[in-house]
């Protein structure tokens, strides 16, 4: 585990916090972006078919494992648990969180054949949402986004501009129109994405959240 | 390009994918009793047919799971996938 006093966000020498923030940009940004880094992030891995499994998790997190494949479980920006391959999943938490996280999941699963691996500092996650978003996100990633096959709850494993990224949509809202994307980028492919994102994005106008 | 389905996620593009080579090559039982020619044809030989050819491939950008793809090398249709240990698809065999 990073100490915390050491550790530092992929993106930190951009100095985003820098950036003139939402409400000074342009008033119709069509997209919103954010870093939300350290993010507590533990691998797990186990057997969806056991009862004792599913059940253990349950009651160390209070939700549930999600079984079907490319879905997420949990309530965005609290704890969730995100689909990542048929034996595989990513509990995702607040910063800080992951020693806590392990510790109650080591106990509820305790005797059963598992893996836990604190993985918090191996991604980071780009907050995109707006009107726009998924407009911006079909210039770099084949997985049709539209409301119609994609939608809140869904997260999956794909390229985005040729960059291996977790793509999970959080938010939708039909009246608008407007999407919400979590999207987990590996730390050393952060500064490219955030540039992709950048420059797909310019042409709908595009603000910093805070 | 190749749209792809794997078994765990559904289709997509191949991109994401890794090719494996031939599928369902069995290790010898026995090494220490093969012969080096024998050896040489479990390493290296494989059947490159025209037509029907089952492979392994990898989602690599995805669940990263291996799995087994029927496939015809002339036309480039897929038959079928399927998870490893299971036996292909009808029509593939
Ligand atoms: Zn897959």
């Amino acid at each position: 585990m990073v100490k915390p006093f050491l550790r530092q966000s992929p993106l930190a020498h951009l100095h985003l916090e820098a950036r003139r923030p939402l409400g000074d940009g342009l008033p119709e940004a069509g997209i919103h972006v954010a870093e939300r880094p350290h993010r507590s992030q533990i691998a797990v891995r186990g057997q969806a078919t056991d009862p004792a499994f599913l059940q253990g998790i349950e009651k160390a997190l209070g939700i549930s494992l999600p079984t079907e494949a490319c879905t997420a479980s949990g309530k965005p920006g609290d704890l969730q648990v995100l689909w990542m391959g048929p034996d595989e999943w990513l509990v995702v938490g607040g910063p800080d969180n992951a020693a806590l996280i392990i510790s109650k999941l080591t106990t509820a699963l305790v005797d059963l054949q598992v893996a836990l691996v604190d993985v918090s500092e191996s991604r980071t996650v780009i907050e995109l949402s707006g009107k726009q978003a998924r407009v911006v996100l079909d210039k770099g990633c084949s997985i049709d986004l539209h409301p119609r096959s994609f939608g809140p709850g869904q997260v999956v494993n794909t390229l985005l501009g040729r960059g291996h990224v977790l793509l999970h949509q959080t938010d939708h809202e039909p009246a608008s129109g407007s999407s919400a994307y979590d999207i987990y980028v590996h730390r050393s492919y952060a500064e490219y994405l955030w540039s992709w994102i950048e420059d797909a994005a310019r042409e709908y106008g595009l603000a910093m959240r805070s | 390009m190749l749209l792809i389905p794997c078994p765990y996620c559904g289709e997509r593009e191949e991109t994401e994918f890794h090719h494996g080579g031939e599928a369902h090559i069995e290790r010898p039982q026995d090494p220490d009793a093969l012969s080096d020619a024998e050896w040489a044809n479990y390493i290296f030989m494989r059947t490159n047919p025209k037509g029907l050819f089952h492979e392994r491939w990898v989602h690599a950008a995805g669940c990263r799971r291996w799995f087994n793809m029927a496939r015809n090398t002339a036309t480039n249709a897929i038959i079928g996938t399927y998870k490893i240990g299971e036996k292909p698809p009808k029509g593939a065999r």
